[in-house]
């Protein structure tokens, strides 16, 4: 039982859970506001690691690699992430908002389906995976029996940097608050004087620019990219926020640890187990207790 | 009244079967459109199980391929292994025809255990957990090498034909009809309009609701069946979530809880589909413009969007051609 819970695994975990949890946060966000699971929000993170590939190429031309480098390819892969999930909110969501939830769902998956056909069938991108290159040369460090290379540190970084402030801007400023009452009550948020359709585009936009910013990351740490890499990675980051109760931001970061951490140790034990986790913990939250670790419960209104 | 309508649809099935083997013969079809009719007729009958899951009972299955990848590798799995054991059963037919119904029961067991968890989930958790019940049939095929694991199940004779498919199909829709269209078929319609009204006036809803999962899941499961003996290969990655996904377009752009809409969609899109595939091998081949089959499917996701957005009720709306209806209104 060593080898699956060893310090290495732990921290491969992190670096997965970080990166679902930038994943993860925009459902929860989008979630929490408009009452949709957007299904086209890993497609936003393909969206995102396609951006860094090609930015990366832009900007490699007249600036070696290193930190400097990296920053833009990240600003580019959030701006990528961001605009794609306002565009598909203003242009397939947004006519739908007061019609019944399912016909938004349904319209969800036809936006998941347009992007990755789409990226597949566009020549320049092409369906077979490509090679992310290293934007940051890559170091190793030892800490006892467990190997952590700088990617690990960047992963965790980004994500921490990007979690603190999202924090500070729900938290602390007026935007912030703003959307907290629109998730409350949206029309009597409208009553309030606050522009509801601005609130949920801005919404939109922090959730596409931190799939952008996990889309460069998972490209850097597993340095392979394709049209339908989102799928997976979208669905495990939504049963995290499902885990942490969806709404909850909190809960969406920690459900996006427990999800990672667990997700490698059960590829350790065995591979058939590793895919399935996600979805045996899904179901197991769903019977148990589906308002997820910080939801609230919620009776139905009659 | 009843039965002349049950025999107005026995006609247009039978008009259709024979003007299809009639065209046949005089050699207007080829083997080329027979395989695709083959395929729509399949594809009718996981829509119309579909449209039962999502359309009338108000549910939502997005694993409804998973279904059918039960009903695919049971059947496939019994007629491959007798077919092995006696190259030239003297019973093929027979066989067969158990092969299917028991490969149903699979996907109607499959149906019985997702239909459980959907008594306390609603819209679209309902969608999540069907989905990722989707992928664990996947990824469980995936992962058993006595049926191929991912090189698929190989070498399942072929036994769907035309006929074997077209009987299939057609009662399918007799069945389904005459449930929907019966007192069970609309305890499942006021579930899909009014949960809580129709639990309040007596309604065992969780009853009705996991029936809707079985029988969509048992007719899912037959369809199944049917195209891996035409195919002749069951194989993982036909079963997964974007094959859902193309089930649910067509019962979405025929019109939810519409059979005939359904049934249109599903031919429609299937021959659209291959219209889609011939046209652009032309323009790549013969105009020279590198592109690649990914547009069909780009097309049919702008298809989804733009009839979500502009026509959310889909093609035919709740209207069934009359040929569909048991009953008109009374009086």
């Amino acid at each position: 039982m060593e080898s699956i819970f060893s310090p290495q695994q732990i921290v491969n975990g992190l670096q997965l859970g970080a990166i679902y949890a930038l994943i993860a946060l925009g459902y929860t966000m989008v979630y929490g506001i408009v009452r949709l699971i957007n299904f086209a929000h890993g497609d936003f993170f393909m969206v995102g690691a396609y951006a860094a590939f090609g930015s990366f190429f832009m900007f490699n031309v007249f600036l070696p690699r290193g930190n400097g480098l990296a920053f833009i390819v990240l600003i580019l892969a959030m701006a990528a992430g961001g605009a794609i999930a306002v565009l598909t909110d203003h242009f397939a969501y947004k006519p739908l908002r007061y019609k019944p939830k399912l016909s938004s769902l349904v319209t969800a998956i036809g936006v998941s389906m347009l992007l990755e056909y789409a990226f597949s069938a566009i020549p320049m991108i092409g369906p077979s995976p490509r090679g992310f290159p290293e934007i940051l040369p890559k170091k190793m460090y030892h800490f006892g029996s467990a190997e952590v290379s700088n990617y690990v540190i960047v992963d965790l970084a980004v994500a921490a940097v990007l979690m603190i402030g999202l924090t500070f801007l729900i938290q602390r400023t007026s935007l912030g608050k703003a959307m907290r009452a629109v998730s409350q009550d949206k029309d009597a948020a409208r009553l309030m004087g606050i522009n509801v359709d601005r609130i949920i585009s801005l919404t939109f936009l922090i959730g596409g620019a931190f799939a952008g910013a996990a889309g460069l990351l998972a490209g850097l740490t597993y340095p392979r990219i394709q049209p339908y890499m989102g799928i997976l990675p979208g669905l495990k980051a939504f049963i995290a926020a499902v885990l942490g109760g969806i709404g909850s931001i909190p809960g969406a970061v920690l459900g996006a640890f427990i999800m990672g951490i667990a997700e490698t140790c059960a590829t350790a034990y065995n591979s058939l187990l590793g895919e399935g986790i996600a979805f045996v913990i899904l179901i197991v939250v769903l019977l148990l207790r589906p308002s997820g670790i910080f939801g609230e419960k919620t009776a139905d209104k009659i | 009244m009843d039965k002349l309508k049950s025999l107005k649809l026995l006609m247009a099935g039978l008009i259709f079967y024979l003007i299809v083997q009639i065209l046949s013969a005089v050699g207007v079809l080829n083997g080329y459109f027979m395989v695709i009719i083959n395929r729509s007729l399949v594809f009718v009958i996981l829509a119309v199980s579909l449209n039962l899951i999502n359309g009338v009972t108000g549910q939502f299955s997005l694993g409804h391929m998973g279904f059918a990848a039960v009903g695919a590798y049971a059947s496939g799995s019994i007629t491959t292994l007798i077919f092995k054991l006696s190259p030239h059963h003297p019973q093929d037919a027979v066989v067969f025809l158990i092969a299917i119904i028991v490969g149903g029961f699979f996907a109607a067991l499959a149906g019985f255990l997702i239909g459980f968890p959907s008594l306390r989930l609603k819209g679209d958790y309902l969608a999540i957990v069907t989905l990722g019940f989707g992928e664990i049939i996947r990824t469980i095929l995936n992962n058993i090498p006595a049926v191929g694991g991912p090189r698929g199940l190989l070498g399942i004779p072929k036994f769907s034909n035309f006929t074997v498919i077209f009987l299939f199909t057609l009662g399918t829709i007799i069945l389904i009809r005459n449930l929907v269209q019966s007192s069970i078929g609309r305890t499942m319609i006021s579930i899909r309009e009014n949960e809580l009204a129709s639990e309040l006036v007596g309604v065992d809803t969780t009853k009705y609701k996991v029936l809707g999962f079985v029988v969509g899941a048992f007719f899912a499961g037959i369809g199944g069946g049917l195209l891996a003996h035409l195919l002749q290969i069951a194989h993982p990655t036909q079963y997964g979530f974007y094959a859902s996904a193309l089930i649910l377009i067509m019962v979405y752009v025929g019109g939810i809880g519409s059979l005939t809409g359904s049934i249109v969609a599903a031919f429609s899109l299937t021959f659209l589909t291959e219209g889609l595939r011939v046209g652009i091998d032309w323009l790549r081949d013969t105009v020279g413009i590198p592109i690649g089959t990914e547009w069909t499917m780009v097309i049919y996701a702008v298809l989804l969007i733009l009839i979500m957005l502009y026509k959310t009720e889909g093609l035919m709306g709740m209207r069934e051609s009359s040929i569909l209806v048991i009953k008109e209104k009374q009086g």
